[in-house]
């Protein structure tokens, strides 16, 4: 077995006995969070980090399929039905948000996706006949598929596992398929992308679908784990954490998302518990990553046991003549 | 939501002729506020290709820092002005350092330095959050303008006439600056070719740095005497960066003119559709940027498309 084999395995033997190591139901809920955060965070990648187009206003598309689907179950409809459309909805405005800010690529992107995410963010904050305003939409009870209960911190974590195992799958299946090749092609050099005859803006256009996705498929994980959604889940915030989640573990690789989230969701359940001040640390964070280590934790760390690798392969080698 | 307190609002009830000029008032109002903030956001976006996202939060901080000065610190009580010309240079300055000593450590690396000016908004606004904890503070509106002109149908309160008054003065000077002087002469070079401007001997670093205080300054300014108006509180910055983004997507980045079109329409649009769509008044705001976007992505008066 090759050591990628090997550190798969362990990762997947980690991951499946989540709750029979950690010292208790919060901690089984803490990794629910970080699982499908790294959800989030692996769909909003396949922008950032494949396409090189950054969004600022993902938390907005989290929102919006957010709130489709606790408005449906709000309204009584059934989960099945809330789950449909919730995913519809989430992937029709990820669709408008293309059209618009597709226009534009590099930092145009950026300010057209933060606009229209701020603009998300106050419709679920004014439209209060809809979204309930500030006080948000509660929702009681969670889907129970097949009649499995996901009431449980234990359930409910092995679902969002297999969940999480396809989304991996699907983004390296993504990854490795032509219109994965194509999407980082038009990253690094769209003209000639284009003098090749590839459609650049629809190679764009379906990645940021496949991103919407996975955004609403997080979203609707969030609303059952939370059973809560509020407009403070679409401000700019959200869509900064998410992105500090993509770029502090590494944007452009399959793990990094995983590792960033674990990062950020750990690290904001912990300290929330000890100061106040998180958003602070948030944007220290932020400030840090960019400048010390501007590739994220993965590809950083890598470089660097490869350095620390050679160096010691090289030592005896010089040490010699 | 940054509103005009106290004339908004009828929902469904029909608008009386005096409410309408009102409305007026309170839209140019906005608009020139508007204007003070997204002028120095336009102008450095089209110098540095950044879109500065602590612009928002240097709006808050003048809010913040003026309404302590008119308040009173150490028992000592600003006026008004004087307060607000502090709380700007004081932003100024906190602008000058931000771009000296980290957006310039990051050269040329865009998103690096919006992922930064993010970073550094959201540990402003925890900043503010501890300083002045999160109820609003209202400042008193300067003293001597507490009255009404009144010009036949029109009442038009002296505090939001001046508040016209001086977005167009400072229109005005800004453009004098760019238009009439070296130093203008330097940034608009800076803006059409960055490079070409440097292999003419222009210092466009030290532009960075004037501008960039310049946007901060009048940022700063804007939030203090808009503050009897909104009054200071958490999420301000939230509120207003939206707005410079909408306004400046409108106008065409680098464009003064634009900055000045795209101020006057939002500030109309988002004042009348509080007026009668209250629950989408954010969500208004929207459609001219839509359509912009769709029919002329450069923006009225731009010359590139972002």
């Amino acid at each position: 077995m090759n050591p990628r084999a090997i550190a798969l395995t362990v990762a997947a033997v980690l991951l499946l006995s989540v709750p029979y190591w950690v010292p208790g139901v919060y901690y089984v809920n803490v990794a629910s969070q970080i699982l499908f955060f790294a959800i989030f965070a692996l769909g909003l990648n396949v922008l950032v980090g494949y396409g090189g187009l950054v969004s600022l206003g993902h938390a907005g598309l989290f929102g919006v399929a957010a709130y489709a689907a606790g408005y449906m179950l709000h309204l009584g409809y059934g989960h099945p039905l809330s789950i449909i459309v919730a995913l519809v909805i989430g992937i029709a405005s990820m669709a408008m948000f293309a059209v618009l800010s597709l226009r534009s690529t590099g930092i145009g992107f950026i300010m057209i996706t933060l606009a229209l995410g701020q603009i998300l963010w106050g419709l679920a904050y004014r439209w209060i006949s809809v979204t309930g305003g500030d006080n948000g939409i509660t929702l009681h009870g969670r889907p129970a598929p097949f009649g499995f209960e996901l009431d449980t911190a234990n359930s409910f974590y092995y679902m969002t596992l297999v969940i999480f195992a396809i989304t991996i799958i699907a983004v390296a299946i993504f990854v490795r398929s032509p219109l994965g090749a194509a999407l980082m092609g038009t990253r690094d050099q769209p003209r000639r992308m284009n003098a090749l005859g590839y459609y650049v803006w629809a190679i764009r256009f379906w990645a940021c679908l496949f991103s919407g996705l996975l955004t609403a498929v997080s979203a609707i994980l969030f609303v059952y784990y939370n059973q809560f959604i509020s407009p403070q889940t679409l401000a700019l915030t959200s869509s900064a954490e998410v992105l500090l989640m993509v770029i502090s573990g590494g944007a452009g690789t399959l793990f990094g998302p995983i590792v960033g989230a674990a990062l950020v969701v750990v690290v904001k359940n912990v300290v929330s518990g000890y100061i106040e001040r998180w958003n602070m640390l948030l944007g220290a964070i932020f400030v840090a990553i960019v400048i010390l280590m501007p590739e994220g934790l993965v590809p950083g760390s890598m470089r660097l046991w490869r350095l620390l690798w050679r160096r010691r392969a090289k030592a005896p080698a010089e040490a010699k003549p | 939501m940054p509103a005009a307190r106290g004339v908004t609002n009828e929902r469904g009830k029909p608008i009386a002729m005096s409410s309408w000029l009102l409305l007026t008032v309170n839209s140019v109002t906005f608009g020139g506020l508007l204007f003070l903030l997204s002028a120095g956001f336009s102008l450095i976006f089209g110098l540095m290709r950044i879109p500065n996202l602590t612009h928002g939060s240097l709006f808050m901080l003048g809010a913040y820092i003026g309404a302590t000065f008119v308040g009173g610190m150490l028992g000592v009580r600003f006026n008004f002005w004087l307060a607000a010309l502090f709380a700007a240079l004081l932003v100024a300055a906190f602008g000058a350092v931000l771009e000296r000593f980290l957006l310039r450590q990051l050269p040329g690396q865009q998103l690096a330095q919006v992922l930064v000016t993010l970073g550094v908004s959201f540990i402003a606004a925890d900043f503010c959050l501890m300083v002045w904890g999160g109820d609003p503070i209202n400042v008193a509106s300067p003293k001597g303008l507490s009255g009404f002109l009144r010009a036949g149908p029109l009442v038009v309160p002296y505090y939001r006439l001046t508040i016209i008054v001086i977005a167009v003065i400072v229109a005005i000077a800004l453009w004098l600056l760019l238009d009439r002087t070296r130093l203008g002469a330097m940034i608009r070079a800076g803006v059409d070719d960055p490079d070409m401007a440097r292999v003419v001997g222009i210092r466009v670093s030290r532009l960075f740095t004037i501008v960039f205080a310049l946007g901060a300054g009048l940022a700063a300014f804007a939030g203090i005497i808009g503050g009897p108006m909104l009054s200071a509180y958490p999420g301000l910055d939230q509120d207003m960066l939206p707005l410079a983004l909408v306004v400046v997507i409108l106008g065409g980045t680098g464009s003064l003119l634009g900055s000045f079109v795209g101020s006057i329409i939002i500030g109309f649009i988002y004042n009348f559709g509080q007026a009668m769509l209250p629950e989408l008044a954010y969500f208004v705001l929207f459609l001219p940027m839509l359509l912009v976007l769709l029919l002329r992505p450069q923006g009225l008066f731009g010359r590139h498309v972002p």
